[in-house]
C-alpha cells in the first residue's frame, strides 16, 4: 500500500504543467482518487465534517444494485433454459447469465468511461465519479440479447448529450442512464420493445411475452386467461423483462441499504408508489376495460416500477431538492407511469417515460415550493410588524 | 465625372461578396441568428425534399429582396408588412404551382411546408432588416446567400438524418446491405423530429467551437 502510494507521488510532477504527461493530468487524478481517499480538506465557507464524500456514496448505490444484479444474472439463464423446457441447476444458470451481462456492463463502462475521461482532459477537468453508477444501471435496465454496439451508441449518446452539455456530472437536467435507455428505445425498437427480446437465445416457438405486454394487448374482458406469472414469482422476479427490473424483492433490498446509509430520499421512493397505487384505484374506479380492473398493487411488481421508484427517481442530480418538492415528484412519477402503462397503446411500460418527464418538471417544482416558503413567511413578519 | 465613378461600385466588390458568404458561416441564419428553424426539423429527414426545400427558400429570399429593395421608397412604412407579405406571397405561389409542375412526387413530401415559407423568418427578417433600407443588387445578393446559408444547414442536417436514419443519400441506398446482415440498424431516432433539433444543436456547438467569438457572454 505505502509502495503505491509512494509510486504515485513519485509520478505527480510528470502530470502537472510542464511535464511529460501534463495533457492527461485529469487522468492521473482520476486513478489516484480512486486508489487513495484524497487528503484535501474544504477550507472556505460552511460546510459538515464527514466521512462521506461523492465516491463514498456513489459506492453506496453500486453496493445496493448487487443483489438486483445478482439475481438478474441468474434469471437470464433460468429464463434461457425455461424457453428450451429445461430447468438448469444454478450455477449453470448463473454462468449462462454471467455470459451475458458482463459484456454488456464492460461496454457501458469503457464507452461512457472513455468520453468522461476525453471530455474531463479537454475542459481541465476532474473527472467525476458520477458515471460509475450510471455505467451499471444501463446494462441493469436493457434486455438481456440487445446487440452490443447498440448499447455502445446509447451509452455514448447519453453521456454526451444527457450529461456532458449539460456541463457533466451533477449539471444534467435529465437521469442519463434513462436517456441511454429511451434512445435505444426509439432507436432501434425492435431491440428493445415487443414479445421476442426478453429472453436471452430464446426457443422461437415460446412466447416471450412480459406481464405488461400481455396485458396491453388482451382484448378479453378478463386477465385470467393471458398466464401472467403468479403474484410470487413476479414478487421475487421469475419472469422475463429487462436484467436487473424483474425481481421486486431484491430491488426493495438494495432500496432498505439506500434508505438505512441515508443516500436515496425516502419522501421521494414512498410517494412514487404512492402515486402508482392511487392512478392504480382510479382505474379500478374506472374499470373500463380489464386492465383497469388490475389490482393496484400488483402494478408494483411488474416491470421497472420498482427499479424506478428506488434507484431512478432517486438520483439526488435530476429529482426535486426541496422536502415538499420530493412528495410532489415522486407522486408525480408514480401517477404518470402508471398512466402510460394503461393508456397509452404504444408504450407497455412507462416508468422510464414517467421519470424523464418529471425530471423536466423538478427545477419548476422546487421554484414554486420555495415561493410558497417565501409568501408563508412575509405573512408571518408581517404580521409581527402590524403587532408591533 | 470623377465622383461618379466612385459612386458605381463594382457588381462583385467585396462588401457585395460578403453579403454573399457572411451568411454561410458567422451570420448563418440558423446557426447563429437561430431563424427558420421550424422548417429545418420538418423537411430534413431525407436529403431530397430537404434540397428542394433549401432551393425553394433561397429563390424567395433573393427576389422578394429584390422587389421590395426596388420598392423601398414607395412602400409607406405603416402598411410596409401588408406589401411585403403580399410579394412574399406571391413568390411562394409562383414557387409551389412550379414545383407541382416539375417535381410533383417532392411536392408532395414538402406538403405545407413550401405554403409555410411565407412565414419563414429569415424571409420577413431580411426584408425588414435589409431590403428596406439598400439598394436592389446588394439586396438580392444578401437574399440569396441567407437562403444558401439556410439551406447548407438543411442539407448538412439531411445528410446526417438520411444516412443513419435510412442508409441512404438522396434514395440511394448508402449503407451496404451486407452490413445489415451482420446485425446493423438504421437508427429510428434520426427520423424523428428531435434529432433534427439535436443535430442542429451539434453543429452551433461545433461552429462555435471553432469561432469563440460567436459564444454569447
Amino acid at each position: 500500500m505505502k509502495a503505491l502510494r509512494n509510486y504515485l507521488d513519485k509520478q505527480r510532477p510528470k502530470f502537472r504543467e510542464g511535464g511529460k504527461f501534463a495533457k492527461l493530468e485529469s487522468t492521473f487524478d482520476a486513478f489516484d482518487t480512486f486508489l487513495f481517499v484524497p487528503n484535501t480538506v474544504t477550507k472556505s465557507g460552511a460546510h459538515i465534517r464527514d466521512a462521506v464524500d461523492m465516491k463514498r456514496t456513489m459506492m453506496f448505490v453500486i453496493f445496493a444494485l448487487i443483489p438486483a444484479l445478482l439475481f438478474g444474472t441468474w434469471n437470464i439463464g433460468y429464463e434461457h433454459y425455461l424457453s428450451y423446457g429445461q430447468t438448469a441447476g444454478f450455477w449453470p444458470n448463473f454462468v449462462y447469465g454471467l455470459g451475458k451481462i458482463v459484456p454488456l456492463i464492460i461496454v457501458s463502462y469503457v464507452v461512457g468511461l472513455g468520453i468522461e475521461f476525453i471530455f474531463a482532459q479537454i475542459r481541465h477537468e476532474e473527472v467525476n465519479e458520477g458515471y460509475l453508477v450510471t455505467g451499471l444501471l444501463i446494462p441493469l435496465i436493457v434486455p438481456p440479447d440487445l446487440p452490443l454496439w447498440e448499447l455502445a451508441v446509447g451509452v455514448a449518446f447519453a453521456v454526451l448529450f444527457g450529461k456532458e452539455v449539460f456541463g457533466g456530472t451533477g449539471m444534467n437536467v435529465f437521469n442519463p442512464a434513462l436517456i441511454a435507455r429511451a434512445f435505444i428505445f426509439f432507436a432501434y425498437p425492435s431491440s428493445m420493445s415487443g414479445s421476442k427480446v426478453w429472453i436471452a437465445d430464446k426457443l422461437d416457438s415460446f412466447s416471450g411475452a412480459t406481464p405488461l405486454g400481455k396485458l396491453l394487448t388482451n382484448t378479453a374482458p378478463t386477465l385470467n386467461h393471458l398466464g401472467l406469472p403468479s403474484v410470487h414469482d413476479m414478487f421475487f422476479g421469475y419472469m422475463p423483462g429487462s436484467i436487473g427490473e424483474t425481481s421486486t424483492f431484491w430491488i426493495l433490498i438494495g432500496g432498505l441499504f439506500l434508505l438505512i446509509t441515508g443516500v436515496a430520499n425516502w419522501r421521494t421512493m414512498l410517494s412514487v408508489f404512492a402515486g402508482g397505487y392511487l392512478m392504480g384505484l382510479i382505474f379500478n374506479l374506472w374499470g373500463a376495460n380489464a386492465y383497469m380492473s388490475l389490482p393496484a398493487w400488483q402494478h408494483f411488481i411488474m416491470g421497472g416500477f420498482a427499479f424506478g421508484a428506488v434507484f431512478m427517481a432517486t438520483d439526488p442530480v435530476t429529482s426535486a431538492q426541496t422536502k415538499k418538492g420530493k412528495y410532489i415528484y415522486g407522486f408525480f412519477i408514480g401517477m404518470m407511469a402508471i398512466l402510460i402503462r394503461v393508456i397509452n397503446p404504444a408504450y407497455p411500460e412507462g416508468v422510464m417515460l414517467a421519470i424523464l418527464l418529471a425530471n423536466v418538471f423538478a427545477p419548476l417544482i422546487d421554484y414554486f415550493v420555495v415561493k410558497a416558503n417565501v409568501k408563508k413567511r412575509l405573512k408571518r413578519v408581517e404580521l409581527a410588524v402590524n403587532q408591533k | 465625372m470623377s465622383t461618379k465613378n466612385q459612386e458605381r461600385e463594382p457588381i462583385f466588390s467585396a462588401a457585395n461578396l460578403k453579403l454573399l458568404t457572411g451568411p454561410l458561416n458567422l451570420n448563418n441564419p440558423i446557426t447563429v441568428q437561430v431563424l427558420g428553424i421550424c422548417s429545418a426539423l420538418a423537411v430534413t429527414a431525407k436529403m431530397k425534399p430537404a434540397f428542394v426545400m433549401a432551393l425553394s427558400v433561397t429563390v424567395v429570399t433573393g427576389f422578394s429582396n429584390l422587389v421590395i429593395s426596388w420598392l423601398r421608397n414607395g412602400i409607406p412604412p405603416r402598411i410596409r408588412i401588408i406589401v411585403q407579405l403580399v410579394v412574399v406571397a406571391a413568390l411562394v405561389i409562383l414557387v409551389d404551382q412550379l414545383l407541382k409542375a416539375f417535381v410533383f412526387d417532392v411536392s408532395k413530401q414538402l406538403s405545407v411546408f413550401v405554403g409555410l415559407i411565407i412565414t419563414n423568418c429569415i424571409i420577413m427578417g431580411r426584408l425588414e432588416a435589409f431590403a428596406m433600407a439598400n439598394k436592389p443588387w446588394p439586396s438580392f445578393l444578401d437574399g440569396i446567400g441567407n437562403g444558401l446559408g439556410y439551406g447548407m444547414i438543411l442539407l448538412i442536417v439531411a445528410f446526417f438524418r438520411e444516412l443513419f436514419g435510412s442508409g441512404t443519400l438522396f434514395g440511394f441506398q448508402i449503407v451496404p446491405e451486407s452490413l445489415y446482415h451482420m446485425g446493423y440498424q438504421n437508427n429510428g431516432m434520426m427520423i424523428l423530429p428531435p434529432m433534427a433539433l439535436i443535430t442542429i444543436g451539434t453543429i452551433i456547438w461545433v461552429q462555435r467551437t471553432f469561432k469563440r467569438s460567436l459564444i454569447e457572454k
